[in-house]
């Protein structure tokens, strides 16, 4: 029962180290920067959270251990990667970073036009 | 909600104290006491019983992870796929959240969810601009996933 369960740990503890993997693998073949935010924010996110929630089980369930401290580090990337990667995408945007040639529509353009117009 | 919180804990007290028991099975014993009491004095209170809201909120953190693992799929598949047939782009999605900390939250979902990335907030808070991976058949079911976030948030901030 319990070697069961180490190796079903061990599975997903690589499950998570392929998914940072493919992630990185994003970042360098994605177009532009926020494309490559996309593979970033996203995929280190659930990457970390499987490695760090089976590192905490294995301790479980090996030692008895109960260490909170993994736990704290869970909540903490779930709660500060996605704002990170808002912050990130918003600074390149308003530094002038341009989109991928092929992109589509861009909303936040006309609605600072406007805004500019207004100020004058 | 806060109140009823506070009002249950001491109720749980009064119950530890009432058995000369400082235990914890009997702190929770008289929570579970006060939980009950609560419960049938709810008409007394502005707000509604606050159990619904925790309910709520448990199921916000489940649609999280649920939506965290979707959306890495889509990334996935995007990045493994040999051709990069994908059209990126920003669209603007009216809001009706009004409190700081629901904007807040619909903006982190939305984030992690899949295919888009809360690039701005207007400045009167009633606008997020975000940008979508594909635009082309995302739009429509991302509309729907966002009906469904919206309205989730407000079940959580409802009194």
């Amino acid at each position: 029962m319990k070697e069961n369960l180490e190796v079903i740990l061990a599975f997903i503890i690589v499950l998570g180290a392929l998914i940072s993997l493919i992630s990185a693998i994003g970042v360098i073949r994605l177009p532009d920067v926020y494309t490559r935010n996309h593979a970033a924010s996203k995929g280190a996110t659930l990457g970390i959270l499987l490695i760090l929630s089976c590192a905490f089980l294995f301790f479980w369930v090996e030692d008895g251990y109960m260490n909170a401290r993994l736990l704290l580090g869970i909540i903490f990337v779930f709660l500060t990667a996605p704002v990170a990667g808002h912050l990130i995408s918003r600074a390149a945007y308003y530094s002038g970073v341009p989109l991928w040639e092929k992109s589509g529509q861009d909303a936040l353009k006309t609605k600072n036009k406007q805004g500019k117009q207004k100020q004058r | 909600m806060a109140l009823q919180i506070l009002l249950n804990i001491f109720l749980a007290f009064t119950w530890m104290f009432l058995g000369n028991s400082f235990t914890v099975g009997s702190l929770f014993g008289g929570y579970l006491v006060g939980l009950l009491m609560i419960y049938f004095m709810r008409r007394f209170f502005p707000n509604r019983f606050y159990l619904y809201n925790v309910i709520a909120a448990i199921k916000l953190l489940l649609l999280f992870i649920k939506e965290l693992i979707l959306s890495n799929i889509a990334i996935l598949k995007i990045i493994l796929s040999p051709k990069l047939d994908i059209k990126p782009g920003i669209f603007a999605l009216p809001t009706e959240l009004t409190k700081d900390w629901e904007i807040t939250m619909l903006a982190n979902l939305i984030t992690l969810t899949p295919g888009t990335l809360v690039i701005d907030i207007s400045d009167d808070r009633k606008t997020l601009y975000i940008h979508a991976m594909d635009l082309k058949d995302v739009e429509d079911s991302i509309e729907s996933i966002k009906q469904t976030f919206e309205k989730a948030i407000k079940e959580v901030s409802r009194s």
